[in-house]
């Protein structure tokens, strides 16, 4: 058995080393969806007739590092930061917290990229494809935590400005509109 | 043959073997001044071998001592003056390729993941000229080409022109090059850059004084409201979907840097740093479906309904 070891050994570093080969799929091209994804996101409480489940929706670039670095990329060249600086806020509400004004899925930041939302968020959805917007919506979330690790962008092309995304503490995501006002 | 003569239009020439500038011409003489002497030596050492494998055993003599150390003398004291012959010519070379001319013409190369932004600088600055994956000289004429790049380590290599250099982030690098005969010649990125490398060219055009000024001069011009009503159209859809988030067209609020400047964009030979040809068709293809064409590129597919495409085309075509 013991004299075994050494090949044993070697056969699963092997393995272990041609399974780091294909870490995933570079997805450029996406087929056209039948239907846009965000038909079912509710913004209110109020909806005629009985209640709409909630029907949580995954959005497949957040399992993809290469999504979410060109969600990152497109975060700076789109000028998010003009107004949510680097996660922390400035005109904009800060992304990189736990508080969510218009909730934390996938589907609500994609509808808040796409739709905008009242004081000052404009609509992206006639100027920006939805891929795009799902790498942003991808990347919006990675910063406070909501996306894997080993996903989340580990370093900046540029200065650092934070630390970056895979070391941001996972913030539980909080509804702050059912929360009452700050006094 | 007709094809061959079309294709070269919008691919251009790519042969360090096929010089059209100082230059390329030297390091050209250079190589086949090495491959000739390589191929001296390699015929000399076959014919020795063979000599000696072929001659009969015994006339082997017993003083074998001092001649193998005079052949082996010879042939180490042979190699080094090769060498050092090759050591000169090398430097003379070297020093004939960089030394830059004073009275060069100026202009800019921004390397991006994956095409070229090109500049040329002029006084009063209203006056510069932003164009992409294209550059135009005069024939005769030293151009100097200050190179930058906004992302990853690219490399500029006009082989017919001139030998490579290397756009360093962070750094301003520059090159000199002379194109003696007018002709289109293509520059390919010659440092791997990621996904869009391959397809990451650039052309130069050397075209005679009077024909490179009245390109400078249209050049200079913003795009002018298309007259005709659909190219008119073109321009509302062009305004009202993605294409102003990255691109832009001087003379209209499109005003973005992230991509290539379409003001002239009719006016170019390729399309997608050289990917393919700029006719309609292509341009068509290339906006609905980029990644069919350049997989990786930062262009977005872009669902337009057949109406709002014809209308596009019309206004890109009208961008001359």
């Amino acid at each position: 058995m013991s004299s075994r070891f050494p090949e044993v050994a070697a056969l699963v570093l092997t393995g272990l080393l041609l399974g780091a080969c294909e870490r995933e799929t570079r997805r450029f091209r996406e087929e056209p969806p039948a239907a846009p994804a965000t038909s079912g996101v509710r913004l209110s409480e109020l909806e005629p007739g009985p209640t709409t489940p909630d029907i949580p929706l995954h959005n497949a670039y957040e399992d993809n590092a290469w999504a979410v670095a060109e969600g990152k990329r497109l975060y700076s060249q789109f000028n998010c930061v003009g107004c949510h600086g680097h996660g922390g806020g400035a005109i904009g509400p800060p992304l990189m917290d736990a508080e969510w004004r218009y909730g934390a899925e996938p589907e609500n930041v994609f509808a808040s990229i796409a739709e905008g939302r009242p004081n000052g968020m404009p609509a992206f959805g006639t100027k920006v494809g939805a891929q795009q917007i799902w790498q942003l919506a991808a990347y919006v979330r990675s910063m406070s935590g909501l996306v894997a690790k080993d996903v989340a962008p580990g370093r900046d092309d540029h200065m650092q400005k934070k630390a970056p995304e895979l070391a941001a503490p996972d913030a539980a995501p909080r509804d702050s509109r059912s929360e009452p006002p700050p006094p | 043959m007709t094809t061959a003569l079309l294709a070269l239009q919008w691919s251009g020439r790519h042969s360090a073997l096929d010089p059209f500038g100082p230059q390329a011409g030297r390091v050209h003489s250079l190589w086949q001044f090495l491959w000739i002497v390589a191929a001296l030596v390699l015929l000399a050492v076959v014919v020795t071998l063979l000599l000696a494998t072929f001659r009969r055993r015994g006339e082997a003599p017993e003083e074998a001592g001092p001649r193998t150390r005079s052949a082996v003398a010879t042939a180490v004291a042979g190699t080094v003056a090769v060498l050092l012959v090759f050591l000169g010519v090398n430097f003379a070379t070297g020093r004939a390729v960089t030394l830059p001319p004073d009275d060069a013409l100026l202009l800019r190369i921004t390397g991006h993941q994956w095409w070229w932004e090109v500049t040329y600088p002029a006084r009063p600055p209203g006056n510069q000229v932003t164009t992409a994956n294209e550059i135009h000289v005069p024939v005769g004429v030293p151009v100097v080409a200050e190179l930058q790049s906004s992302d990853v380590i690219h490399s500029f290599w006009p082989a017919n022109l001139v030998g490579k250099r290397d756009l360093i982030p962070g750094e301003t690098a520059s090159i000199w090059f002379r194109a003696d005969s007018a002709g289109v010649y293509r520059a390919q990125c010659a440092e791997f850059c990621g996904h869009g490398h391959a397809k990451m060219a650039l052309l130069v055009i050397a075209e005679p004084h009077e024909s490179f000024d009245a390109w400078l001069v249209r050049q200079r011009d913003s795009a002018r409201t298309p007259a005709d009503s659909l190219a008119r159209r073109g321009q509302e859809v062009f305004l009202a979907s993605s294409c102003v988030m990255c691109h832009s067209v001087r003379g209209t609020p499109a005003g973005s840097r992230i991509g290539p400047d379409l003001t002239h964009l009719a006016s170019r030979r390729s399309l997608a740093a050289g990917s393919i040809p700029n006719t309609r068709g292509h341009l068509a293809g290339w906006i609905l479906d980029p990644q069919r064409i350049k997989p990786g590129a930062r262009m977005p597919a872009n669902a337009l309904s057949p109406p709002d495409l014809e209308a596009l085309l019309a206004y890109l075509e009208s961008l001359r």
